[in-house]
C-alpha cells in the first residue's frame, strides 16, 4: 500500500469511529460500588479488602483432597469437545484423559488423587 | 515466661497440626492456647474470604466446597506479601497451573489471570481520556505515526481459551454458554467499573502493539488485512482508553 492510501484507510476509520462516537448511548454508570453486593451476583470487582471477614466458620486445613471439581465447569463443554472434570467424565475416560494435558515427561503421580473419591467425604465438607 | 518469637507464632498460625507456640498467656497469666487457635482459624478463614472475593468466576467453576479447600492450600502456600488485601491472590494463576486436582481443567489459569486484571484495573488509577476527534484533529501525514498512550485501567489479556465467553456465562445471568476457540479480552474502565470485551485476533494484535508504543503503521502492518480499524479506534476511545495522542 503505497503511504497516501495508507493515510486515506486511517482517515476513513477514523472518520467511522467518529460516527460510532456519535452514536454511542450517553447512559454510563456513574456510582462507585463500594463492596456492596449480592453474593455470586458480584458486579463489584472491587475483589477483597471491603468487608471485615467472618468469624463463625472454621478453617479444615487440609481435609479435602478427595474432592473433585463440581460448580459450572461441569456445564461447560471445554476444551476440545470434552466436558469438564466431573466424577462421570475421569471415570469415563478411566482417568487416564487427564494426562493428555500434561506437559511430556510430568509424572502421573498426582493424577491417582481423583480416584480416592468418595461419597462419604464429599458429604462431610 | 517464656517470649515467643515472631517465626515461631507465624509457622504455627498457619499450620494447625503445629502446637501453639508455649508463653502465649492470656491476661490471667494462663495459657492462650484456644485464643490462638481462634485467632489462626479467623486468619485462614479471613484469606479464604478474600480469596472468594477475588475469583468469583473461578470459584463458580469448580464450586464452593471445592474453592474452600483449594483456597486452603494456596494461602499456606502463598500468604499475603502486603497488608493491602485488594492485591491478594496475584500468584493464583501459577498456582493452578501446578496444582494436580485441576489438571482437567487447563483454561482455569487464564480466567484467573483475567479476573486479577479486572481487579487491577478496577483499583488502577484515574486518567483523563482524549477524543476521537483528538485524533481526527491530526494532519494527515501524521496518523501513520500517531502513537497512543493507554490509560492505566487498561488491560488485554489473551488465553487459548474462551475466557471472555467462561467469564461472562459466569457471571451474567442467561449468557450463552462459551464457545470453544482462543479469545483475547480488552479490559477498560470508562466510569469506575471495568468492562471485559473481546476483541477479534486481528483487533488484539492491534491494540497489544499501540500498547507497547509502537506506531499506528507498525500496529496496523502486525494485525493484518483482517482488521477492522475504525471499529477498534472506536471501542478504544469510547471506552476512555486513550489518554495521549503523540
Amino acid at each position: 500500500m503505497s503511504k497516501t492510501s495508507k493515510t486515506i484507510v486511517v482517515a476513513s476509520a477514523v472518520a467511522t469511529a467518529m460516527t460510532a462516537l456519535a452514536h454511542a448511548a450517553a447512559a454510563e454508570e456513574n456510582e462507585k460500588c463500594y463492596g456492596v453486593s449480592l453474593a455470586g451476583e458480584n458486579d463489584c470487582a472491587a475483589g477483597p479488602g471491603t468487608t471485615c471477614a467472618g468469624t463463625s466458620t472454621v478453617d479444615y486445613q487440609g481435609n479435602a483432597w478427595t474432592l473433585v471439581p463440581a460448580g459450572t465447569c461441569e456445564t461447560m463443554e471445554l476444551p476440545g469437545h470434552r466436558m469438564g472434570a466431573t466424577a462421570a467424565s475421569l471415570e469415563a475416560d478411566g482417568y487416564n484423559g487427564l494426562a493428555r494435558d500434561l506437559p511430556e515427561g510430568t509424572s502421573e503421580e498426582g493424577l491417582k488423587m481423583v480416584e480416592m473419591m468418595d461419597d462419604d467425604m464429599m458429604e462431610e465438607s | 515466661m517464656t517470649e515467643v518469637s515472631q517465626s515461631q507464632f507465624r509457622a504455627a498460625m498457619l499450620d494447625s497440626d503445629q502446637p501453639v507456640p508455649e508463653g502465649l498467656r492470656d491476661k490471667a497469666g494462663a495459657p492462650a492456647g484456644k485464643r490462638f487457635n481462634v485467632y489462626r482459624n479467623n486468619v485462614a478463614v479471613g484469606l479464604t474470604e478474600a480469596l472468594e472475593a477475588a475469583f468469583p468466576v473461578i470459584r463458580k467453576l469448580v464450586g464452593d466446597a471445592f474453592f474452600k479447600a483449594l483456597a486452603g492450600v494456596y494461602l499456606r502456600n502463598h500468604p499475603p506479601a502486603s497488608p493491602l488485601m485488594m492485591h491478594y491472590g496475584a500468584e493464583m494463576p501459577g498456582f493452578l497451573k501446578g496444582f494436580e486436582p485441576v489438571r482437567a481443567l487447563p483454561y482455569l489459569p487464564d480466567v484467573a489471570r483475567l479476573e486479577i486484571a479486572i481487579r487491577q484495573s478496577y483499583h488502577a488509577a484515574d486518567a483523563a481520556p482524549v477524543t476521537v476527534e483528538d485524533l481526527g484533529a491530526l494532519p494527515p501525514d501524521a496518523f501513520a505515526r500517531a502513537r497512543f498512550t493507554f490509560a492505566p485501567a487498561v488491560r488485554l489479556v489473551s488465553s487459548r481459551f474462551p475466557i471472555h465467553g467462561i467469564w461472562v456465562a459466569n457471571m451474567q445471568p442467561d449468557a450463552p454458554k462459551p464457545g470453544k476457540g482462543a479469545e483475547d479480552v480488552l479490559i477498560t474502565r470508562p466510569k469506575f467499573d471495568p468492562r471485559p470485551h473481546l476483541l477479534s485476533r486481528p483487533a488484539a494484535i492491534f491494540t497489544a502493539r499501540m500498547m507497547e508504543g509502537q506506531s499506528l503503521t507498525a500496529a496496523m502492518a502486525a494485525a493484518g488485512g483482517g482488521l477492522d480499524l475504525g471499529e477498534t479506534l472506536a471501542r478504544l476511545f469510547t471506552e476512555g482508553a486513550i489518554t495521549r495522542i503523540s
